[in-house]
This record gives structure tokens, sequence and C-alpha cells, in this order.
């Protein structure tokens, strides 16, 4: 995420490291670099403009206090800016009244709305184990409500169905007297996507707002979107009363730059942020962070909240436990850990939230996640004493493995030889956390 | 911004989205390419056009603030920082070279500088070449693949081609229902099959268009996203299994690119180009504010030709794109 801003700003300040102190010229040219790396990372013009007059005034106003290290201080003021840019605290999404809550979805064609109802309800249950129903008002495109109703189904949430030949309106209000009598806490309302400028599409919306009155309209925003986004924004801001925006395919190489200006002409915070095609991939917005990720900082926080909702807690208590009771640590635990870190999203999303992951090539990447695969393999191809008690391999029981999992016997050794290494790790690790075996794993994989 | 882009005379449509219109086209209103053009880059155009129209009838002489605008302008219209450099270098070297002194000169200097640089995009899709010919569609999600599926098949037809579709988004929920409503709609065979390889429901169209002596093959890709690499791994082997089926298939790969994106749009026709080969390219969406300025950074960067624009909802509205029309547009002189 935000990869190519990130470089960016670390070369302008890379550059300004080697100077003693800031000048108006030194810093100029510096901004200057910011300027580029702003735009190209798609940041609307006007934003741009505001935050970089911004930063110049702060930065040139604490010149004569501290100009040691300009590098860091430049760094600074940049950091606090964006922040600033993006709202300074996360908003979490508004559930306060009376149930159903009911959140509508707005937004362009493409920018994800489908995928992000089906991913909201992921979030909302597993914050709060709510009651969800979810309905489509999008009676145009071909397919549309069938494509929610196979989301809802992977979501498991209800679904109130609807179709083509119905009125959008007539759609929701069934679906809002469904939700009331059936006890939903939460109702989220799909919409076909609209171009802002089809006046007949926005009344359409405009009236599903006024007949719903949802306690969250969200501004779906592709998080690739140009410099256009600033006219887009604006428009549905001025057209209906968002109170926050879900920016999705945040996963892609997209500078995202989209966000900062959504951010800055609406006012309104970014709650939710779409990342990857699966229905997990959702994470709550949380400006400071961002920041730091744009700086280079890495997003260590997000990781450990994240660690701490999708691992699975029993499993991770009993892995520590047989650390505890003095029970060795055996070939079981090693695939589960492996497992636990899948669901933290794969080794790609690990890494992008670490910081310096711009270092770690997308080849090593997928290179590691093809070795955890086949590390998994091979402890599939074993019976359950040879993964208690590893040592009764020998050359024909590894034989055997290896042509299980299709890969040769060295393979098989190397995995063995990691395995001692992960057991000795783990005998020092004592009482250590989850994070730090995690950690220990981590460096066993190739190219990390 | 000044932008004025509600200025637009847009006609509410009641099946507004581009995502939709391929289901129900009325044949629009008989009206000239160009006035469609120019109907549905009105929007660019307001950005592009007022700005310049005020900035040439404003700066009599040319000067360094006048450079500055119309930098600002470039920018503004996502034809992002290399290729805006560049084209003011060249307005730059034309002016000194050939002393131009006011402000209706440089307009059309900038014109010629940028209709130079995107006529090699300019090269229409010759669909005449191999029967069945087969075109792979590709490009990050929403961006329109489907949609414009439906377009080319309708366009096909109305040229008297036999067209079959492959349903090869086998990801997205309910993607081959998309495809199966409209084909069904509009009697076209939706090859989809049960499976969940892609390359294999491909492989099964190609077969039965060769059987049935079909002249195009359209087959529909999953969005994704280059930095999913096992979705691009994925779809390098679809290419790979197409030319099993055809050797010399496919025979167009088209990038369906949404004119809303930034800048991104530059790393998606290499990630894709180094996935799939690229050999043709289809910018959609044309018709909201979006400016298309982007085809400028492209042209730049990487070349590729432009097959198709989409400008506006009705299928009419998937045209060829023309280097010259589309500049004229853009500064509103169709």
């Amino acid at each position: 995420m935000f990869d190519n801003l990130t470089d960016r700003l670390s070369k302008v300040v890379k550059g300004l490291r080697g100077q003693g102190r800031l000048t108006e010229t030194n810093i100029q040219d510096a901004l200057r670099e910011v300027r580029i790396a702003l735009l190209e990372a798609d940041v609307a013009l006007p934003v741009v403009r505001d935050f970089i007059a911004k930063v110049k005034e702060k930065a040139m106003g604490q010149e004569v206090l501290q100009s040691i290290t300009p590098g860091q201080m430049l760094i600074g003021i940049v950091h606090k800016e964006l922040t600033a840019l993006m709202g300074e605290q996360a908003v979490p999404l508004d559930f306060a009244t009376q149930p159903p809550a009911v959140f509508l979805m707005a937004g362009l064609q493409g920018a994800g709305k489908t995928t992000t109802c089906g991913k909201l309800v992921r979030l909302i249950r597993e914050r709060g184990k709510k009651k969800v129903l979810l309905v489509s008002t999008d009676v145009y495109r071909p397919a549309a409500i069938d494509q929610l109703q196979t989301v809802a189904g992977q979501a498991e949430a209800d679904f109130f169905p609807s179709s083509p030949d119905q009125k959008p309106l007539d759609i929701a209000l069934a679906a809002l007297d469904h939700a009331k009598r059936h006890f939903h806490d939460v109702l989220i309302v799909d919409t076909a996507g609209r171009l802002h400028v089809d006046e007949a599409m926005m009344q359409e919306i405009q009236a599903l707002h006024k007949a719903l009155a949802p306690v969250e309209t969200l501004f779906v925003v592709d998080a690739m979107q140009g410099q256009d986004a600033v006219n887009t924004a604006r428009a549905f801001n001025d057209a209906l009363p968002l109170t926050g925006i879900a920016l999705t395919k945040l996963d892609g190489d997209s500078r995202g730059g989209a966000a900062l200006s959504v951010r800055q002409i609406t006012g309104k915070p970014i709650k939710v942020v779409g990342v990857g095609e699966k229905l997990s991939g959702i994470e709550v917005f949380h400006p400071e962070r961002m920041a730091s990720r744009i700086l280079g900082m890495g997003d260590v926080l997000s990781l450990i909240e994240e660690a701490h909702r999708n691992v699975d807690q029993a499993a991770a208590l009993k892995t520590v436990q047989k650390l505890k009771s003095g029970k060795g640590f055996d070939l079981e635990d090693f695939k589960a850990q492996m497992q636990q870190m899948k669901k933290l999203g794969g080794l790609s999303s690990l890494v992008d939230k670490l910081p310096g992951a711009s270092k770690v090539g997308a080849d090593d990447i997928a290179q590691g996640e093809k070795q955890m695969k086949r590390i998994e393999g091979i402890i599939d191809s074993m019976t359950p004493r040879e993964r208690q008690r590893p040592e009764l391999l020998k050359a024909s029981r590894k034989r055997r493995v290896a042509a299980g999992a299709g890969v040769t016997v060295q393979e098989v050794n190397r995995l063995l030889n990691q395995f001692e290494q992960a057991q000795k790790m783990m005998k020092s690790l004592g009482k250590g956390g989850l994070s730090k075996m995690m950690r220990g794993m981590k460096g066993m994989l190739p190219g990390m | 911004m000044a932008f004025g882009f509600f200025k637009s005379s847009k006609t509410p449509a009641v099946s507004e989205t581009p995502q939709t219109a391929v289901s129900d086209f009325e044949p629009s209103a008989k009206r000239s390419w160009g006035q469609r053009l120019k109907s549905g880059l009105s929007k660019t155009r307001t950005v592009l056009t007022t700005p310049v129209g005020d900035l040439f009838s404003r700066h009599a002489l040319i000067d360094d603030a006048l450079y500055e605008e119309l930098e600002t302008i470039l920018l503004a219209a996502d034809v992002g920082v290399e290729a805006t450099d560049y084209l003011l270098t060249e307005l730059r070297t034309r002016v000194k070279r050939d002393k131009l002194a006011d402000g209706s000169q440089l307009k059309s200097a900038l014109k010629a500088i940028m209709t130079d640089l995107l006529a090699p995009l300019e090269q229409p899709l010759d669909t005449t070449t191999a029967k069945p010919f087969v075109i792979m569609l590709a490009g990050v999600n929403g961006a329109g693949k489907t949609t414009t599926i439906g377009k080319l098949a309708k366009r096909f037809q109305a040229e008297g081609k036999s067209v079959l579709l492959a349903a090869g988004d086998t990801f997205r929920a309910a993607a081959r229902e998309q495809l199966a409503v409209w084909g069904e709609r509009n009697q076209v065979e939706v090859v989809g099959g049960q499976g969940n390889d892609p390359a294999a429901v491909i492989f099964d169209a190609i077969q039965s268009a060769k059987a049935q002596a079909i002249d195009i093959v359209l087959a529909d890709t999953a969005g994704r996203l280059p930095t999913q690499l096992n979705l691009m791994a994925e779809i390098t082997k679809v290419r790979r299994v197409i030319q099993k089926a055809d050797p010399t298939a496919p025979h167009e790969v088209l990038l369906v690119l949404d004119a809303n994106t930034g800048q991104n749009l530059l790393a998606q026709v290499k990630a894709f180009n180094d996935a799939v080969q690229v050999s043709g390219l289809v910018l959609t969406k044309l018709d909201g504010t979006a400016k298309g300025g982007t085809i400028a950074a492209l042209a730049k960067r990487q070349p590729i030709p432009v097959r198709f624009i989409g400008i506006g909802e009705g299928l009419d509205d998937l045209q060829p794109f023309q280097a010259g029309e589309f500049v004229d547009a853009l500064f509103g002189e169709t």
C-alpha cells in the first residue's frame, strides 16, 4: 500500500540528510519533490497545494529552533500534516440508533460497493455479533442482485431477495420492514453504481436516503482513482449527507492519493479500507497509522490488532501450554503456526505492514508463500506419529514423505533442519508470546 | 475548482450505468460520432476548454504564468507529471522555433503536440485476420470488462458477424450469471461450464466456436490487481491455454481500463502487458467527469493502441479511438 509515495518521500528526505540546515532553497527543492510525489500518487492538485503550503509554513517556522536533523524534522512535519489531512482519529462505524441501523452504500460503477457490503458484514459481526440483513437495489446491471446474494451467502448474512422489475425504493422499504420485524441489528442497502452527473440516478439515491434515514451513508471510492476523485466526491457529498468513506482496492499498487483527496474535499472520515478479494479483507482506517505508513514507518499497530482478531486464540493457547508443560514443540505445532500466519493474510499482507517492507520484493514474498505451501504438504504427508517424533524419519520414511508431497528428499531434510532450529528457539523462548514465535518463523523463510 | 462539471446537458437515462446499458440499449438517436464524442467528453472539455479558453484570451502574451496555469490544467486532467513536462517542454520549443507570440497560436501548437503524441495509438481493430478471431479481455476489478464484452458483441453482431462469449470470470460472485443473462437477452451464445478453471472454460468456448464456424470469440476473465501475483500468473496460464486451443490465438488481448483511474493506469498497463502481452486498450467510463488525460501519459510511457473508448451508455458509445477527434473534443472543437 502506498509504496510509491513512501519510496518517494524517503528519497526526498535522503536528499535532505546531507544538508546541515534547512534553508529556503533546499526546502524548496524538497517540497517540489513532495509535490511531484503527491501528484504522481494521484492526490488532487488543490489538495496538494494546500498541503505544500501548510508544510512549508510549518517548516519555515521551526527552522531557527532546531536545524540539527533537517530530514527528521521535515518528515515529522509532513507526517503530522498528512495525519491532520486524513483526520487525526480513527472514526468507528456508527450503530448508535434504534435497530435496525441502516447502512446505505453509494459510489461510481465498479468502485466495489457489493464486495464491500460483504466485507462490512464480517467487520460488523466480528466486532459486535450483530444480526445483519443485506439487500440490493441495483435493478439495472444484469445479475447484480445475484452477486449480492452470493456475497451474502459467503458472509453468512441474511439476504432480502429483490428482482430487477421492482423499483429500488420499494425494495428498500420492504427490506427495512423485514429487518424491523425480524429484529436485525443492521440493514446494509447496496445500490447501483451511478455517475454523479446523472441527475435521475442521483435523485434516486437521494430518495432512498430520505426513506431509509440511514445511520451510515458510505461513499465507496476506488483507491486507484485519479484527479477526478475530487469532483465525484464533492458531487456525492453535495447530494447526500455522507457519514463516511469506504476506500477499496487498497491492496493494489496504486498510491492511494484518492484517499487524501476525498477525505479533504468531503471532510468525512475514511471509516473502512478494503484490501484483497477475500471477505476478510477489510480494516478500520487509522489516519495516524496510515500517515506513518506513507512515510515508511510501517503499520505495526494494525498488524497487532489484526493478529488478535484473526489468530485462533485457543490454538495459540494450546501451543503455549504445551511449551509450558515441557512437552516438545512438534511438527503439528509448526504447521499450526504457519496456518495462523496464513489467517493474517499471508506473507504479502504481513510484509506490507512491517517497516522497511519495500525492500522485500514481491517475488520474494511469492517465493516465501510457495515455500510455506510446500512445507505444509510435506508435513501433511507424514503420519501423526512422525509429526510428533520427527526423529523417526530415516531414509526410507523420508523417501515416502517426499514422494507423497511431490518434493525431493533434500527438501524434506531442509524442513527437518528448520524445524530443529524452531524447536531450539521455542525452548529458549520460555514464556514468550505468539508474536515472538511468528517473528522467529519469519526469519526461517527464504527471502525474508 | 471552477470546472463546472454540472454544466453537462446529460439526458437523465433510465438505465444509467454503463454496466446496465449493455442489457437494454436503445438505438440512440442518430448522431454523428463527432457529436457523440463531444457530448461524451463534454466534462473533459469543460475542464480543458473553459480554463484553456480563458487562459488564451486572458493572456495576450505568452509568459511563465501562462505555462504554469497550463501545467495545472494538464495535471488536473490526469496527464501526469512526466507527460505534462514533456508537453510543456515541447510547447516551449515550438514557441521559440516558430516565434509564436499570442494565446491562440499557443493553443493550436499544444493541440498539434498532443495529436502527435496520441496519433500512434490510433490503430483500429481488424477482426478479419482469423476465424474464429479470439479476443481475450483483461483488467482490474470494476474496470468494466463484462460490460465492454456486451458492447463489443453487439457491435460485431451489427457488422454481421457471429459471436460467442466465454464466461471466464469464474471468481466473482454472479459474474457468469451477468454474462448469461446478457447473452440470453441478446441471443448470443455464452459458454459457461461449471468448472472453476477459467482457462478450461475459454478452451471449451474456442473449440465450440471452431465447430460452429463462429467469427469472433470474446473471452471474459476475472478482475485482478497487478499486485495479486497468483492471479497474474493465472491469467498468463489462461493465455497459454488459449494458444493450445488455437496456436495463432489470442488474436487480440484487450486490456480494459477505467478512465477514472489515476497514474496507476500506467502500472496496470505494464503489469498486464508483462503477463499477457496486451495488444490493445479499451478506455471506459469517459462519460463521467474523468478527463482521460492518462492516455497522454500512456502514449509517452508505453504506447499500446487504444482500440475503443467508452463515451456513454449506449451501444454506439463504444467507439474506435481517433486521436485527432479526441484532441479536438478535448479542446471543444468538434
